[in-house]
């Protein structure tokens, strides 16, 4: 017989010291050439910033292989020692994050096809009894977005576009709305 | 993984999860989603994940005892398991962080204003890797219980959080384990935001005569079991 899950409970508001003692927000350093900046605000459903958040990424390298030996495609590069594809970030008081990171290349898709360059991204907050998860789509990827197996199966124009960052200042910015009408579209694992 | 499925949108709030939304637990009611989550067909970019080599972690990092130069006040405690996946195996090499209170029921964190003793010994921090059959350990002190603003009189039982990792973004989970017989169990939205009964059984640790080591330290065992059953196809998983 097959075991049950442990449930999820919330993170709650006192995670820092113990989660975020190693600064695990740049994946690269921010002077190599593919640099990008992605950074971004939480917000609650009443407008207002969550100050006690914490974001963690997950993304393949810009060859599209994840650092990961599950990932066994070995024409592609390995790299998990230089590029370990996961950033953790606690959000300030002002309820910011932000990341250095590379775009990461196009991965494959549920039906042997490709998806367009994403980053996955876990929420985790006081006030989240378990984990909110979303993806980070890039802006100068219009036709590999319109080709996007996941970002095509959300019928609502304006919901699919939350999942797309957007330029802003040399950077690329992704809010993240936990909850009203702009809310970002979040995922059923 | 067919076509129709990728648009489908569900409400997936089962009992033995909590759901976003649990008002009782009032800081859920401004940041649950009140959308419908769109499914996520599996791929390899959620059923990979980061590995945690030994690089990270000190030797006395499963000890939160022996982090400062003499030792925290409370109950000594040693708490123990086994990470499995949804199949019943092992999860190995897998990282687990905790963090708690002290004795006294006050966390290190600059946040926490409840009046109660910081411990000069004591942070409260600790994280290690599951061995090759699944299995962890840490030493520490039990938690107090602590006031919180949720209601008037509110008191979070005593507990300690983990996170882990598992072996795929898939599985990621942040918990907390309590202890049992707490009389806080039935006052404590958090713990009561997990509707199915069996389910909430499965965060309360169990007193263990056998780990309990003799006039040195107090028994528990806790094992976790993360999402994540790779033979199940995603047709048959709702």
């Amino acid at each position: 017989m097959s075991p049950e899950p442990t449930p999820s409970q919330t993170i709650g508001p006192f995670f820092h010291d113990a989660l975020l003692d190693a600064d695990r927000s740049e994946l690269i350093p921010p002077g190599h050439p593919h640099a990008v900046r992605i950074q971004g605000t939480v917000y609650d459903g009443a407008g207002e910033p969550v100050p006690d958040a914490m974001i963690e990424i997950w993304q393949a390298n810009g060859a599209g292989r994840y650092g990961d030996p599950k990932d066994e495609r070995e024409d592609l590069p390995f790299d998990p020692e230089t590029f370990s594809g996961f950033g953790r970030f606690g959000t300030d008081a002002g309820g910011k994050y932000s990341f250095v990171t590379l775009k990461p290349g196009p991965v494959p898709g549920p039906d042997g096809g490709l998806q367009a360059p994403h980053i996955m991204v876990s929420v985790f907050a006081r006030g989240l009894l378990k984990r909110l998860v979303t993806r980070i789509y890039f802006p100068d990827e219009e036709e590999a977005n319109a080709q996007d197996p996941v970002l095509a199966s959300i019928e609502d124009q304006e919901f699919r576009r939350t999942l797309v960052a957007r330029e802003e200042g040399g950077a690329l910015r992704f809010d993240v709305h936990l909850q009203g009408d702009n809310q970002t579209a979040f995922f059923d694992l | 993984m067919s076509k129709q499925n990728l648009g489908k949108i569900v409400d997936t709030d089962r009992e033995t999860q909590p759901p976003y939304l649990y008002p009782d637990y009032v800081a859920t009611r401004l940041r649950a989603p009140r959308k419908p989550l769109i499914i996520l067909p599996k791929t390899l970019s959620d059923t990979t994940g980061p590995a945690f080599g030994r690089g990270p972690i000190g030797d006395l990092d499963n000890d939160l005892t022996r982090q400062h130069e003499g030792e925290p006040l409370g109950e000594r405690i040693i708490v123990s398991g086994r990470v499995l996946d949804g199949d019943g195996r092992p999860v190995r090499n897998s990282l687990i962080e905790i963090w708690q209170a002290n004795a006294a029921g006050r966390y290190t964190h600059a946040l926490d204003r409840h009046p109660a003793p910081l411990d000069p010994n004591f942070s409260g921090a600790g994280r290690c890797l599951t061995d090759a059959a699944g299995r962890y350990r840490f030493v520490t002190i039990k938690p107090g219980a602590y006031p919180w603003k949720n209601h008037p009189n509110a008191w979070r039982p005593a507990h300690i959080h983990l996170s882990l990792f598992g072996e795929a973004f898939r599985s990621r989970l942040i918990t907390q384990m309590y202890f049992p017989g707490d009389p806080l169990f039935e006052h404590d939205p958090i713990f009561q935001s997990v509707r199915d009964k069996e389910a909430q059984q499965r965060m309360i640790s169990a007193f263990d005569l056998e780990t309990t080591r003799p006039e040195w330290a107090l028994g528990y065992r806790f094992d976790i079991v993360l999402e994540g059953r790779n033979a199940t196809p995603m047709e048959n998983r709702k």
